[in-house]
């Protein structure tokens, strides 16, 4: 009997999977690669889809990663857009593509997350999620056309969104749930912080009031609240959130929970099968726990992890991150390293809450478990770093007092040019 | 030895900074918030994390010329 040849089947055409094609490439794959995807689009690039694809004057061309005749002639990459994948037989290796069987000897899953919804609101002209090119494009059409805004969702892609609509001159109103927003990603204090940005550059911000209806007949009016009152609006786009894409899994047999449920290698229940990405849930060995994460950056490292482990399994390497994620409001980057949950003291260590740039630390135990910057792009890496080492509270502050000491020094005596 | 070249596209650079958290000794982000590089030539050695800072960059704005 003839040896199989080797095929890696990569299912979700996005970073995750992008990056799992060019890892297993990069590190001597010579077999079959296939890259599957739901969306008709070559892989493309979500974080501007929020940002400057909705603020440009110019209509903005689809972001895409990677060109065709890259991904076919040098990575020598199958690509199978526009099919999403249906099915999975993880005993005789079948993944099921629109129905039709296809054969692999390793596969990486990265199907990412869909955003929720608000019931009641599908076919209601001018309401929105943002996920895709498809749902930026009909979020740009509906600035073009200066739509009264309504976010619902005060976290980072709503806000997002929000800034963006007031850059291009639209009435914005966000409207959250929670009494402050984003308390999960960085707690309390620092959400209602960062929430005030919205108010100083104009955009109404509604917390602790739920959503009662999106009234309209075709087309969406108003939003109406849960405390009776009533805000007119052209474009209301939601954002509470996504669910990552497991359905079409659930008679697999591989290991489902908050997504699929991987082990330290993002290897899943399943032999030959790893997961990367939006749905991806491993044991992060750095923090000791599990987790699963949202941001671009996981993507792309979980997806080069996944792709090498996935055409090297006995020698495959435990995933460990600090995460980082970012988001750029009002002409503001915001950036966080590490991880708040569970955290216990937070320290200003750079600038003013109340300004346009700061640096917050985060304590949990005796160790520095996350740092959150405005406007502090030279600074927060080099926290990422001392939280992957493992650095004490301690030394963390010690570092921080010696940049602003080197900061104010500058200050009082600039380098001359 | 074969040197390689690192290449940051200003245009693109946004001083995210990932290529530092991952070579702090080659990338830095300045207080002008842009990466700038610390040393010029690289020797094969470092190219395994030279490629992930790369591949990591969220504004691909990195390149590796040998």
């Amino acid at each position: 009997m003839t040896e199989v040849e080797a095929h890696l089947v990569v299912v979700g055409a996005s970073l995750a999977g992008l990056r799992a094609v060019e890892a297993a490439r990069r590190a001597g794959f010579a077999g079959i690669i296939t890259l599957v995807g739901s969306e008709e689009h070559l892989p493309y690039d979500r974080p501007p889809l929020s940002k400057d694809f909705l603020t440009d004057v110019e209509s903005p061309p689809i972001p895409t990663l990677r060109e065709e005749a890259l991904l076919r002639d040098e990575l020598g990459v199958h690509l199978r857009l526009g099919a999403p994948a249906t099915g999975l037989n993880t005993t005789d290796r079948t993944l099921f593509v629109d129905n039709e069987p296809l054969h692999y000897t390793s596969l990486v899953i990265a199907t990412g997350a869909s955003p929720r919804t608000i019931p009641g609101t599908e076919g209601l002209a001018g309401v929105h999620v943002l996920r895709t090119i498809d749902d930026a494009r009909a979020i740009r059409s509906a600035l073009d056309a200066g739509a009264r805004t309504v976010v619902v969702g005060a976290g980072f892609i709503g806000s997002e969104i929000a800034s963006s609509a007031r850059q291009r001159g639209s009435v914005v109103t966000v409207v959250e749930a929670m009494p402050t927003p984003l308390a999960r990603p960085v707690g309390e204090q620092m959400g209602a912080v960062l929430g005030s940005l919205h108010e100083r550059n104009g955009t109404t911000l509604r917390c602790g009031v739920g959503v009662d209806a999106i009234e309209g007949q075709d087309r969406v009016e108003a939003v109406r609240l849960a405390d009776g009152s009533r805000i007119e609006a052209d474009l209301v786009v939601v954002g509470v959130g996504v669910a990552p894409n497991i359905e079409w899994l659930t008679d697999s047999g591989i290991e489902l929970g908050n997504g699929i449920e991987c082990d330290k290698t993002l290897q899943t229940s399943a032999p030959g099968v790893y997961a990367a990405g939006d749905i991806a849930s491993w044991p992060n060995p750095l923090f000791d726990t599990r987790m699963r994460l949202e941001h671009w950056t996981i993507a792309a490292e979980q997806g080069g992890a996944a792709g090498r482990n996935a055409i090297d399994p006995e020698n495959a390497v435990a995933f460990e991150t600090v995460p980082y994620f970012w988001s750029d409001w009002y002409g503001k980057r915001i950036q966080f390293v590490g991880v708040a949950a569970g955290f216990e003291e937070i320290d200003l260590v750079a600038g003013d809450l109340e300004g346009d740039t700061f640096v917050v630390l985060y304590r949990r135990g005796d160790r520095l478990a996350g740092a959150l910057a405005l406007e502090q792009r030279s600074q927060v890496m080099k926290y990422r770093m001392m939280i992957a080492k493992g650095a004490s509270w301690d030394e963390a502050k010690e570092f921080a007092t010696a940049r602003a000491a080197a900061a104010a020094a500058k200050a009082a005596n600039p380098p001359p040019g | 030895m074969r040197v390689m070249k690192v290449r940051v596209d200003t245009d693109r650079c946004t001083g995210h900074g990932v290529c530092e958290s991952i070579r702090a000794d080659v990338f830095e982000v300045g207080d002008d918030g842009m990466v700038h590089l610390l040393n010029e030539e690289f020797t094969a050695d470092m190219r395994p994390q030279l490629e992930e800072a790369v591949a990591e960059c969220p504004t691909q704005a990195l390149r590796l010329e040998d």
